[in-house]
């Protein structure tokens, strides 16, 4: 059961762009372990991501995004690195965040092809996309999984940043057209 | 001793002279200004208190722009009339408005 599940969510991460994973309903829920894995897998995606993006770009918004993005996304995931050693919790992998480190490092050679306008283009549309599809995994399965309450808590705190990020790319998004 | 009492009294003077103005405090934790929005009068300062472990700003469109570290606060003296909607840089989902009254 547990199995099945588990490549459920794989299958439906590594739709990568147009899937979300806010789809993952089943039943059965991710462990506490496995949510760390995948909450701090995905913050240090968007940490390379950024660092691609601030030595590629020519762009000032794009870059003050991706610094913004490294920035915060850094300070996220030294919380949780500061809380799963408080907790004695060891991260576990898992299928949801090896797929999507899979997505992304497609996603990175992609953008490594490109450059200039089509590249920033690029990079905030995935930006766009990526912290939809993160946040959407957030509110309907990892949040609502996790059992410990300072768990629950910072992921809740990730959810409202991550947030912002989206609406932070969208507008440089707009801005871009 | 005269000499400490040389420095103390002009600080005395410009801190009576100053009396008037207040320091409206706004916090930000947890991704948000808390009151989000604060009546106040001109001359007052409007002090920033970033309890979150993300660095925000206060920022108006063509006006001042406050960084505030981690942990850390910034201000501002309102000098002229009228409403100041603000946001941050960082994260232009949070948003802020100073109702400035003459």
């Amino acid at each position: 059961m547990r199995v099945r599940l588990i490549s459920g969510i794989a299958a439906i991460a590594a739709l990568g762009l147009a899937g979300s994973l806010s789809l993952a309903t089943a039943a059965d829920k991710p462990s506490d372990p496995q949510i760390a894995h995948i909450a701090y897998t995905a913050g240090a995606i968007d940490v390379e991501a950024a660092k691609q993006a601030i030595a590629k770009s020519k762009n000032k918004d794009v870059v003050a995004f991706a610094e913004s993005m490294l920035r915060d996304h850094e300070a996220v995931n030294k919380q949780a690195l500061d809380l799963v050693k408080k907790l004695n919790v060891t991260p576990e992998d898992n299928a949801t965040s090896q797929a999507l480190s899979k997505a992304a490092t497609a996603e990175r050679d992609k953008l490594s092809g490109l450059e200039g306008a089509a590249f920033d283009k690029a990079y905030v549309d995935n930006e766009v996309a990526y912290h939809k599809q993160v946040n959407g995994a957030l509110e309907g399965l990892l949040i609502p999984s996790a059992q410990n309450a300072e768990l629950k808590s910072l992921l809740e705190t990730g959810l409202k940043l991550f947030r912002g990020h989206q609406q932070h790319a969208e507008h440089v998004a707009a801005a871009l057209k | 001793m005269r000499h400490l009492l040389l420095i103390a009294m002009p600080t005395l003077i410009l801190s009576a002279g100053m009396a008037q103005s207040a320091t409206i405090e706004v916090t930000i934790e947890k991704m948000a200004f808390s009151p989000a929005e604060v009546e106040v009068k001109i001359g007052d300062t409007i002090e920033w208190v970033n309890k979150d472990a993300f660095v925000h700003t206060a920022t108006v469109k063509g006006g001042w722009d406050v960084q505030l570290p981690v942990k850390k606060s910034g201000s501002v003296v309102v000098d002229k009339a009228g409403t100041l909607d603000y946001y941050c840089r960082f994260h232009p989902n949070m948003k802020g408005r100073i109702t400035v009254a003459p």
